[in-house]
């Protein structure tokens, strides 16, 4: 390279950080622990393991937090610059999971494509199916009657209680009440049975499909749902004598992993993090979507956006979602649990028997799948973490162009070092686990 | 020596071997049977601790699983009993790995090093004997009067604080030679913990001391074997002292302990197995044989110190020293059962707030409980003369005492405040809530 050219780009090079720093300027503002990111390759600190020891200038050490660290939920690795037990600057580190669903995504129909789904968030699954298939149907521009919606609701709530139940029994046991990681447990067992009984698994259920549901709620889904609605509110209490009201709890989260309303929004954060910090933004409310608008549910807020708000949230969302569902079980309308439209819905297996045609229709339908207009579109509902966002993009073939999900966990994941700044690593465990990030959404 | 070694001529050769360690003893008054029955004891002792150790171990697994709603281990021998056998079994033929960054000597001495003053600390107590009716507790062996614990040191208790402060060298060495960071962390926080819950332990003591007037744990016991109060109240130093010095002496013995809430030597959650995260198979299984018996010490010498060991009624139809076993374990049990409760219930606390809890609370109440308690003391004997009555210069001391005690937690409060807002004020975190109440407001 001439001297000449080795300027030209140089220039470039100024022009553009010049260019980038004003454009980025309002962000960092709203950002005043943007340093708190560790920027440090993989080969840099590896380096460093072989570098003699400088006494004076080398206060700090670099840990790695993961991927087989106890409460780092799953694979996820955080590369930690420690000063004592504080935590200087850090790196969440992802792809320890990576299966490559989205690419997957391509290679599976459009019925298919909830199999795939369902498996991202696996704490969450209805949600990823519900949004796969709003997405499609979007596409394809069908209706779900009415008591598919109805039910695709009710299924959705009552997946919210149990991914929440599941953070309180997750976020005991990383602050050392294990007990309470088997009361979470326990109540998240019921309702997995609710599940089971419904789906026929207890995850990853492929119920929520394009054009409506599997199959029908099975017969006494009533009293299998009153009698969670009845057992929940005593066992949230006992939580609330355990949890709330202790003093060593209050004093592990309140203040800790503190964030702001504009940290949070600069970093596209959404769900109960966003919710803490007194944003009350709520996709079911605010870009409402099935039949949210016919129940009447509270968007709660907390005014502090630190983990004790977010445990808080989370606690109380479980309620709500209990509301929620109360009132589903009055207004459950009849009719049919999936679209009649022979385009996408296969033909009654009874039709398959007396009909030459009825069986190429389902043969067709289940191996080269239907067919989807030319378009695109993206699609998002609240899940239990955040804005869980479905973009499809179609070239009119059975299989989609490109696939991609917004998944809230991965988005969540960037505010975590601006929290763990200057935190104790104690602290961090209780950060992560507010964060509550889920490693299959991530990763995908 | 040589005068001495003329002596094995003589045949007094125990006495000559006895001499050597201990000239005291070489007075011609020990002879086999003295020697027979030392060995004896201690063989008794070790054994009883190690049964006590697996009951240990399996009580706390059981109870904790039933806390938890789970059933615990129900395999291994009736009632799953034999769990911590076949455990250690396991455990024994583990192949056993050395880091290639660890300090090999120190790395394969610190087990022995925490284990052995768990050991020792256990010959101090006395576990059985008849203390009723101003009797001293000594059995008849032998033909020979002694008491029923391994050694009646006249310095006892400084005995026991000497080796809870020994044992925490083979937690600190096991960090720091593992040649790992997670390890480390953990050994710091052992080293700093151990001195901050040291001092209080020890002020806690000094008014049982105060009490007793003596440091031997046999005439500790038998203080508190006299008549009680009103005939039916126990003369308890738990009652005696007026029970701070008591809640004082527990919760110092649990962090002492390293045992939930104070656990952070090897808190799971955040250091991943703490000091012994790189040992395994036998050193591993001593760590772990170490931590139970010393649970088991701790609350024997609770039940010394505060709820008087063996002493109790004797009902007769046993022998009179074993009502005093008897006695002795139920009051066990109940520490036992403490230690187990604390670990299913509370959540774990932060480092720092341990040693808020540790400098700025215990310690101070105990030294000013031990004040006050000296106080009342020279005004009931009499030694100040004010009103003419021993109890008027009692109430008179109680009076002084305790403005002084407000007018210093005041101060102390003060203190504690101001050095905190300057904290608060140098990192810039005004601002910043540092507490936050439940602040949850609902938005439809």
């Amino acid at each position: 390279m001439t001297v000449t050219e080795e300027n030209v780009a140089e220039e470039n090079v100024t022009e553009q950080s010049v260019a980038q720093e004003a454009a980025y300027t309002d962000q960092l503002h709203a950002l005043p622990r943007a340093k708190a990111v560790l920027r440090m390759s993989e080969v840099k600190a590896a380096e460093m393991i072989d570098q003699p020891l400088d006494g004076e200038n080398d206060q700090t050490m670099l840990i790695n937090m993961g991927p087989a660290h106890p409460s780092t939920h799953g694979v996820l690795r955080l590369m930690l610059e420690m000063d004592g037990e504080t935590i200087r600057r850090s790196k969440p580190i992802v792809g320890y999971l990576h299966t490559g669903m989205e690419k997957q995504g391509e290679e599976l129909t459009y019925l298919q494509g909830c199999t795939n789904t369902t498996r991202m968030d696996y704490a969450a699954p209805l949600f990823n199916e519900l949004v796969f298939s709003m997405a499609t149907e979007e596409l394809i521009g069908i209706e779900v009657p009415e008591r598919a919606t109805w039910i695709r609701m009710l299924m959705c709530e009552m997946n919210r209680i149990s991914s929440h139940l599941l953070f309180m029994a997750t976020n005991g046991m990383d602050l050392g009440a294990v007990s309470m990681m088997i009361y979470g447990w326990r109540e998240r067992e019921q309702v997995l049975r609710f599940f089971q009984k419904v789906t026929g698994l207890r995850m990853n259920h492929n119920y929520i499909r394009p054009g409506g549901v599997a199959a029908d709620l099975p017969d006494g889904w009533r009293d299998d749902v009153r009698f969670l609605l009845d057992m929940l509110p005593h066992r949230l209490d006992e939580y609330d004598i355990l949890m709330t009201g202790q003093p060593i709890w209050r004093d592990r989260l309140q203040g800790v992993g503190v964030i702001s309303q504009a940290e949070a929004i600069a970093l596209s954060v959404t769900g109960p993090i966003l919710r803490s910090t007194g944003v009350a933004w709520d996709l079911r409310r605010d870009m409402p979507y099935l039949a949210y608008d016919d129940v009447d549910f509270d968007v709660v807020v907390g005014s502090y956006g630190d983990a004790f708000d977010r445990y808080a949230i989370r606690l109380a969302e479980i309620r709500e979602s209990m509301r929620i569902v109360g009132q589903i079980l009055d207004k459950m309308p009849e009719g049919d649990y999936r679209v009649q439209d022979a385009k996408v819905t296969p033909p009654p297996r009874a039709r398959i028997d007396e009909s030459m045609e009825a069986l190429i229709h389902h043969f067709k339908i289940f191996t080269e799948g239907f067919k989807v207009p030319e378009g695109e579109v993206y699609v998002s509902v609240e899940s239990p973490r955040g804005e869980l966002g479905c973009y499809i993009v179609s070239d009119g073939g059975p299989k989609p162009y490109r696939m991609h999900i917004r998944g809230p966990s991965f988005v969540n994941l960037q505010s975590m070092p601006h929290m763990l700044a200057d935190a104790f690593l104690a602290d961090g465990v209780a950060i992560i686990s507010s964060v509550d990030p889920i490693l299959g959404e991530v990763d995908r | 020596m040589l005068s001495r070694s003329a002596s094995l001529t003589n045949g007094h050769f125990f006495n000559a071997v006895l001499a050597a360690g201990d000239p005291y003893l070489g007075d011609g008054s020990v002879d086999l049977g003295d020697v027979i029955l030392a060995i004896a004891k201690a063989i008794i002792a070790f054994v009883v601790l190690l049964v006590a150790v697996m009951l240990m171990v399996w009580f706390e697994r059981k109870v904790v699983s039933r806390l938890q709603n789970r059933i615990g281990p129900n395999v291994a021998g009736p009632f799953g009993i034999l769990q911590t056998l076949a455990d250690g079994i396991k455990l024994f033929f583990k192949e056993d790995i050395i880091p290639t960054r660890a300090d090999r000597f120190v790395f394969q001495l610190a087990p022995y090093l925490a284990l052995v003053p768990a050991f020792l600390t256990f010959t101090i107590i006395p576990i059985a004997g008849d203390f009723s009716d101003g009797q001293n507790g000594a059995v008849t062996i032998f033909g020979r009067e002694t008491f029923v614990q391994v050694a009646d040191l006249p310095v006892g208790i400084l005995f026991f604080l000497a080796m809870s402060s020994l044992a925490v060298y083979g937690i600190m060495l096991a960090g720091w030679s593992s040649g790992s960071k997670y390890p480390l962390l953990g050994s710091v926080r052992a080293s700093a913990q151990a001195i901050s819950y040291e001092a209080a332990l020890g002020l806690s003591l000094a008014s049982v001391l105060l009490v007793a007037g003596s440091l031997s744990t046999n005439e500790i016991v038998q203080a508190q074997a006299g008549e009680g109060f009103g005939g039916i109240i126990p003369r308890w130093n738990l009652i005696v002292t007026g029970l701070i010095p008591f809640v004082v002496f527990v919760i110092s013995g649990t962090a002492e302990l390293n045992r939930p809430p104070f656990d952070f030597v090897e808190a799971e959650q955040e250091l991943v197995g703490g000091f012994h995260t790189e040992y395994s198979s036998i050193r591993f299984s001593l760590f772990f044989l170490a931590e139970f018996m010393n649970t088991v010490t701790m609350s024997a010498i609770i039940v010394t110190l505060f709820l008087g060991g063996p002493a109790g009624p004797n009902f007769g139809f046993l022998p009179g020293w074993l009502w005093g076993f008897v006695w002795f374990f139920l009051k066990l049990l109940i520490f036992l059962f403490m230690f187990v409760w604390f670990r299913a219930t509370l959540p774990r606390l932060r480092y720092d707030q341990l040693m808020d809890l540790g400098w700025k609370v215990l310690i101070p109440l105990s030294l000013a409980w031990l004040l006050l308690l000296a106080a009342i003391r020279q005004a009931r004997n009499g030694v100040w003369e004010y009103g003419g009555s021993a109890f008027n210069s009692t109430l008179l001391a109680l009076a002084i005492g305790t403005g002084l005690t407000v007018i210093g937690v005041g101060l102390l409060g003060l203190a504690i405040r101001s050095a905190r807002d300057e904290r608060l004020r140098a990192a810039g975190l005004v601002a910043v809530a540092g507490v936050s109440d439940s602040g949850l407001e609902g938005e439809d």
